[in-house]
């Protein structure tokens, strides 16, 4: 284990190499996505870092049709919106991104439970081009 | 074993601005509203030069106005320098957990006399860059990036709760018009009409205008119009949301001792509790708020009663999935019926468990760091009779206001005793 591999920049650091990362704690074995260096479960700092299959459920979602300016800038607004969920990733933790590949002209046929699987968007162009952690129905 | 304080806490006045957008005001002239307000209301007088110490919950004047430091300034202000002064920031909590330190300072014994402040003045930025302060109160590094806005972590709440429960969307909506109901009756409130007054509103400014006039049968149908009221986070609308506001809330709070000096009918703070938690995604449950549940037993622990007890509550509304999910983490309704609640009108004035009676959040305005202290200027206008149109019939004794910061990471609760 590098001694930042852990560390809280860790996690986005990752994403640009198209990976989940997280920890498991190696006392209790409690997984944390993104990694922790204190296991929220039992306080040790023992853990290695783990890699997520990007195999998940939607466990919640909304269709963002007033964006921040981040996401204004990235295109998006009333006419176009977009999806962000939080997902229940397989190996146990859920976290927050953006859902892709959805029809969004009707939200309510969004389902909670449906099958997901990470997919990596790039948002802004040229210089200001950043890539981001997503989710796509499989 | 349910932990006391080491003696008593009394509130003795209350003032607030009148919430909504004032170009013309900073955040010291709204409180200095709200203190002169808070003067009038000491039943029996006090000096200014007696206040030791200034709790003011702010968010981020940093943002907002340029000013960082703000408690001292805004005490200077009013005249109360040398009082030590400091301030609080827990996102839309800040207030109530301002509310909270000073409560505890005077259990400390350290202090006898508060002032408790709470003021934010939000509207002279656009827009777009209001949701972007708002968002700082998220996690920047992992719930950000996804895109999340705040309408977006309650509407994704709201799903979840939704799901969960098969409620019915209309109860969000059923939300809405109660607390426009309310706040309609508060000359303090933003919005202080009925939703019904806003449709007829637009109704007659078509007929002047020899426009089209829409035919909306009622609110509901008024509110689910996506031209009169549109999507703004899926499930949820304009409507569903707290509007951006200036205002400010002073409350004074003293021993428990001292307070026949000041008042006639203190309120004694016999219950409070505060709790913390991580992002949204981390929780167990998405469809309720933990620490608002934590935070509450905490209270009614200390006051040694239970959820029914509480004849009327003031919750933090800031959108309208929020007062159902917080009329189940406070005890008053099982998981699961929160919905069913508010559509059957027990959460209105008349109803088993008021809710919101000043109009709420929703209503009478969110001015963020303000909300927690302008929720005990409702409490304390309840239990003196001086709610005008909207007072409670019958004999109050205990009321709860319940703040929460960001999607639930900060949840505090008081609970307020009426001795008669
Ligand atoms: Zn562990």
């Amino acid at each position: 284990m590098t001694e930042h591999a852990l560390h809280s920049k860790a996690f986005n650091q990752a994403i640009e190499e198209d990976l989940i990362i997280g920890s498991r704690c190696l006392v209790c074995g409690k997984i944390s996505i993104p990694q922790r260096q204190i296991c929220p479960n039992c306080h040790s700092d023992q853990a290695e870092r783990v890699q997520a299959s990007g195999q998940g459920t939607l466990a919640a979602f909304t269709v963002i049709y007033v964006p921040p300016t981040s996401m204004a800038d990235a295109g998006y607004n009333a006419k176009n919106p977009y999806c962000v969920g939080i997902v229940s990733l397989e190996e146990g933790p859920r976290i927050s991104a953006q859902i892709v590949g959805l029809d969004l002209s009707d939200p309510a046929a969004i389902k909670i439970g449906m099958p997901l699987r990470q997919t990596f968007v790039t948002r802004g162009e040229g210089e200001t081009a950043k890539k981001f952690l997503a989710f796509e129905p499989i | 074993m349910a932990k006391k304080l080491s003696r008593g806490v009394a509130v003795v006045g209350v003032g607030m601005s009148k919430f909504g957008v004032f170009p013309e005001k900073t955040s010291r002239d709204l409180f200095v509203e709200a203190f002169q307000e808070l003067m009038q209301s000491v039943q029996k007088g006090f000096n200014p030069n007696d206040i030791e110490a200034f709790y003011m919950g702010n968010f981020t004047s940093d943002y907002f106005e340029n000013q960082s430091h703000l408690a001292p300034i805004v005490a200077n202000w009013v005249g109360i320098s040398p009082a030590a002064s400091t301030r609080i920031e827990d996102a839309c909590a800040s207030g109530g957990v301002a509310l909270r330190q000073a409560m505890l300072a005077i259990a400390s014994g350290d202090v006898d006399v508060v002032l408790v402040g709470g003021l934010e003045k939000m509207t002279d930025l656009p827009g777009a860059k209001v949701t972007d302060a708002l968002a700082l109160a998220a996690d920047s590094m992992f719930e950000i990036p996804a895109g999340f806005t705040f309408p977006g972590f309650y509407a994704a709440m709201a799903t979840a709760y939704i799901d969960k429960y098969q409620a019915d969307p209309d109860a969000l909506l059923r939300v809405g018009i109660k607390n426009h109901e309310n706040g309609a009756l508060n000359d303090k409130a933003q919005f202080n009409q009925t939703i019904r007054s806003v449709m007829t509103g637009k109704q007659k400014k078509a007929e002047q205008k020899g426009l089209p006039i829409p035919d909306w049968q009622d609110e509901m149908a008024f509110l689910k119009d996506p031209k009169a009221n549109p999507m703004i986070a899926w499930p949820l609308r304009l409507f569903d949301c707290s509007p951006v506001s200036d205002g400010a809330a002073a409350v004074l709070l003293v021993s428990e001792e001292l307070a026949d000096k000041f008042a006639d009918e203190p309120l004694f703070i016999v219950g409070s509790g505060q709790a913390s938690d991580g992002a949204l995604a981390e929780r167990a449950s998405l469809s309720e708020v933990p620490a608002a549940a934590l935070a509450s037993q905490q209270a009614y622990e200390m006051a040694g009663i239970q959820p029914d007890d509480i004849d009327f509550a003031e919750v933090h509304d800031c959108f309208t999935i929020a007062e159902i999910m917080a009329s189940e983490d406070l005890g008053f309704f099982p998981r699961g019926e929160g919905w069913r609640a508010a559509m059957e009108g027990r959460t209105a004035r008349d109803g088993s468990h008021p809710i919101n009676t000043s109009g709420g959040l929703k209503s009478k305005g969110h001015p963020v760091g303000a909300s927690g202290v302008g929720q005990v200027v409702e409490v304390w206008k309840q239990m003196h009779g001086l709610a005008g149109e909207r007072q409670l019939r019958g004999n109050l004794r205990y009321a709860l206001t319940h703040n929460v910061g960001g999607t639930g990471q900060t949840c505090v609760v008081h609970i307020f005793e009426k001795r008669n």
